[in-house]
């Protein structure tokens, strides 16, 4: 394998591994939010408990997120050197914003949040608490408006090969960042309700069903009902916005080969590159005409338009398949399991049992959902402007392939050990249940229970 | 506004040469002291360790974050520099990477896991500090030398390692020293005692090896009158390491009312280091190939980063002094309620 692939695996990797952990805290930091205001409000102890819990979770993904983010900023130098080199006057102040509102935010009130709560008052834990999720969300905003950017770059010129900003409002409000952002933003809040719901469903099954469950299980459905199809629209618009700007990166994920009307919606095929037709092809006619335009004879882009500048078309159609399919399936678990606490009152086995399956559901859709639009924008890196191959370093093959080995050897360990700690965390809850519990909010040292 | 102060291409990069600095002066000396607690980790008992981690749980994270300023401050003010500096430190940065993986989950790790577990997660949390301080020695060592990579300069880079992670031990000694009392602060004046010795080679090896490198540098500090005018730099090094060395050996007092004085020496030590180092290299980034002046982005890039820093970053210091605030005095018992 050449040095630029195994460097784009090696990104790829870490940037995977990456995402993982934000997508779960972004949302999460206001569902915890959600609980202390809640417990300020009512008093009742049962959504400090569920804050009590879900702030561990929070802790452990946190720390994840920090570790593989700090590495992420070295790797744009190690393995992009020409990235920055080529557009750095407009990544840079972005991704330094990024670090200077969003990064010192969360990392010190993360301080407070988590073990502040006996040394300051209980508005400042609060206050804290909000801190905390600003500080991510930001994060996200930042690193949000640098990647749609790189997709719909605008409001710079180039001067002797480098980038210059000419224009910061355009960049920030670039055409296809509202849409990423709200996107990504809405898939951090489902892959929080789904593992929030999942893990209030695992340990409903193990017979903890103790009020600080419930809560949290009401909580994650709901979430997750509300959020689902509110993310089926967005999406649609996103894609309605890639279908102007990045026709080629649509085409590939319809695996559509000629432009013209009448499109079919390719439901299953095997996209031939060579060849550059689809195997075994199962097709709704006119579906991707009646999506896309809306229309059936409403024309559709081809990737023979874009031939040698289009994206691999099989890994791109492929995940969007798994993007999409996951989305139903949220939004038939979703309401199914809405519908059931609803009029039941409670969840039956099997709803339980399905929930937990669907725990990191949320994880596959937005992986998925990455690898749609980054793998969608290749060759390019920033489209238009520079190649994933001219910004790629010199580092010989080897090292690459051996750090990378490395990485993915330890990435492996975390998940399974990370994993393997919540549901610890969850079978442990259940367990070890103080008799007694601090029924007013003023008392918060009354009954103590330990962090660890 | 840009030509306020002259020509934005000569002031902005001193001034984001000078931020760079800062950010990593505060790196070193806040990761620094839970790094080299993360060290000591190794050969303390099992019942001290909690305690250990409670002097450093709240703080840990926002440390680390220097650091990605400082990076991100290459990245963003110097890319040229940031690629070349990086991709010729390939090795040593993505060993560091993985101590930092390590130690920073590892301390989230050790307290949410079964208890026959924890043990494992311990040692990943002291075999990952060890893994960050020698590999940034490493590349501080590597730097030094011009990033040339030949017997010889490898052979430095691994004194600087050990003596960087002896740096970090003798300023995690002494936080623990401030942070604690009992036996663990006994124990920890022992320990940071021991790293003086280390940390006094490391400096005095490094003062000798870069005039010798580079002709450059020799000039910057044997001629006169630069050579009379620093002195002050070396001498006041010794004096204060010295100082460290005695007063630790009549620590702790009796009502523990000099705790913070190791803790204060250790900072001032890495001070000193710093600004010999700066004045060495000013103003190259990459040293003798590339100045600050060369690698600098584009100076409108710059202002608008700059604008932001400025009234971001003493909002950042007044909330960070804050949470040091929040948990000042000795450490407790790390929980969430």
């Amino acid at each position: 394998m050449d040095a630029v692939m195994l460097a784009r695996i090696q990104f790829g990797a870490n940037i995977s591994f990456h995402i993982l952990f934000p997508t779960i805290t972004i949302a999460l930091g206001w569902v915890l939010l959600y609980f202390k205001l809640a417990y300020n409000r009512t008093g009742d102890i049962k959504w400090m408990d569920a804050y009590h819990f879900w702030v561990k979770v929070f802790a452990l993904s946190f720390a994840m997120g920090v570790v593989s983010g700090i590495t992420m900023s070295f790797q744009f130098g190690t393995n992009w050197p020409g990235f920055m080199e080529r557009v750095g006057n407009i990544a840079g102040p972005l991704l330094a914003y990024e670090v200077l509102t969003a990064f010192f935010l969360e990392a010190v009130f993360i301080g407070i949040m988590l073990f502040g709560f006996s040394r300051v008052s209980n508005w400042v834990h609060t206050l804290a608490t909000v801190l905390v999720a600003c500080g991510t969300t930001l994060s996200a905003f930042w690193i949000l408006v640098l990647n749609s950017w790189m997709h719909t770059p605008v409001g710079f010129e180039m001067r002797d090969g480098v980038a210059h900003a000419t224009d910061w409002f355009a960049i920030i409000f670039n055409p296809s960042m509202p849409y990423r952002l709200a996107h990504m933003l809405i898939a951090s809040g489902l892959t929080a309700a789904f593992l929030i719901a999942g893990i209030s469903a695992f340990r409903w099954l193990r017979n903890d069903r103790v009020p600080a469950v419930r809560a949290a299980l009401r909580t994650g459905v709901t979430v997750a009902a509300v959020l689902i199809p509110v993310q089926i629209l967005v999406g649609d618009m996103h894609g309605l916005n890639t279908l102007e700007h990045q026709p080629q990166k649509v085409a590939a994920m319809e695996a559509n080969w000629e432009t013209g009307p009448n499109v079919p919606l390719v439901l299953f095929a095997l996209p031939d590159e060579e060849a550059r037709e689809n195997r075994f092809e199962v097709a709704i006619p006119n579906g991707a005409s009646l999506i896309l335009k809306h229309d059936p004879d409403g024309v559709v882009p081809g990737l023979n338009d874009f031939e040698g500048e289009h994206p691999p078309v099989a890994p791109v159609f492929w995940s969007f398949r798994l993007m999409v399919g996951i989305g139903v399936l949220m939004l038939v678990v979703s309401w199914a399991t809405a519908w059931m606490l609803w009029r039941r009152g409670d969840l039956s086995v099997w709803s339980a049992r399905v929930l937990v399956a669907m725990s990191f559901s949320g994880w596959v859709a937005t992986l998925a959902g990455w690898y749609v639009t980054e793998i969608g924008r290749q060759p390019w890196l920033v489209s238009g402007v520079l190649t994933t191959a001219e910004a790629a370093s010199a580092v010989p093959a080897p090292m690459i392939g051996a750090t990378l080995a490395m990485y993915l050897a330890i990435y492996a360990v975390l998940i399974t050990a990370y994993i393997g700690a919540i549901l610890y965390l969850a079978r442990k809850a259940g367990q070890d249940r103080p008799t007694m519990r601090p029924t007013a909010p003023k008392t918060p040292k009354a009954v103590p229970f330990p962090a660890e | 506004m840009m030509h306020l102060f002259g020509d934005p291409a000569v002031w902005l990069p001193v001034v984001f040469a000078g931020l760079m600095g800062v950010s990593i002066l505060i790196y070193v000396t806040l990761d620094g002291f839970d790094l080299g607690i993360g060290i000591l980790f190794g050969g303390a008992p099992e019942p001290w360790r909690d305690r250990m981690i409670a002097a450093i749980g709240p703080f840990w994270d926002a440390n680390e974050t220097w650091l990605v300023l400082a990076v991100g401050l290459l990245l963003v003010a110097f890319p040229m520099a940031h690629g070349t500096i990086l991709t010729a430190l390939y090795l040593p940065v993505a060993i560091m990477l993985l101590g930092l993986i390590l130690r920073g989950v590892a301390f989230e790790f050790r307290a949410k896991v079964e208890p026959e577990k924890k043990r494992n997660w311990d040692r990943a949390f002291f075999v990952g500090s060890l893994m960050t301080a020698l590999s940034q020695g490493y590349m501080l060592g590597l730097y030094i030398m011009g990033l040339e990579q030949t017997p010889w300069t490898i052979a430095f880079a691994m004194l600087t390692a050990v003596c960087l992670a002896a740096g970090y031990a003798l300023i995690g000694a002494a936080w623990i020293i401030l942070k604690t009392d009992g036996q663990l602060q006994r124990r920890a004046v022992r320990w940071a005692r021991r790293a003086v010795g280390l940390v006094a080679l490391g400096m005095a090896a490094v003062s000798m090896a870069s005039p010798l490198v580079s002709p450059r540098i020799f000039e910057k500090w044997f001629s006169v009158p630069e050579i009379i005018l620093l002195a002050p730099l070396p001498i006041l090094s010794g004096v204060v390491l010295a100082g460290l060395w005695m007063v630790l050996g009549h620590l702790p007092d009796r009502n523990d009312r000099w705790d913070w004085v190791p803790f204060a020496g250790a900072v001032s030590v890495f001070g000193l280091a710093f600004a010999g180092l700066a004045y060495s290299f000013y103003p190259y980034v990459v040293p003798e190939r590339l100045t600050i002046y060369e690698a600098a982005s584009a100076p409108e890039s710059l202002m608008v980063i700059l604008a932001g820093t400025l009234f971001v970053l003493p909002v950042i210091l007044g909330y960070s002094a804050f949470a040091y605030r929040v948990f000042r005095g000795k450490a407790t018992d790390l929980r969430y309620d």
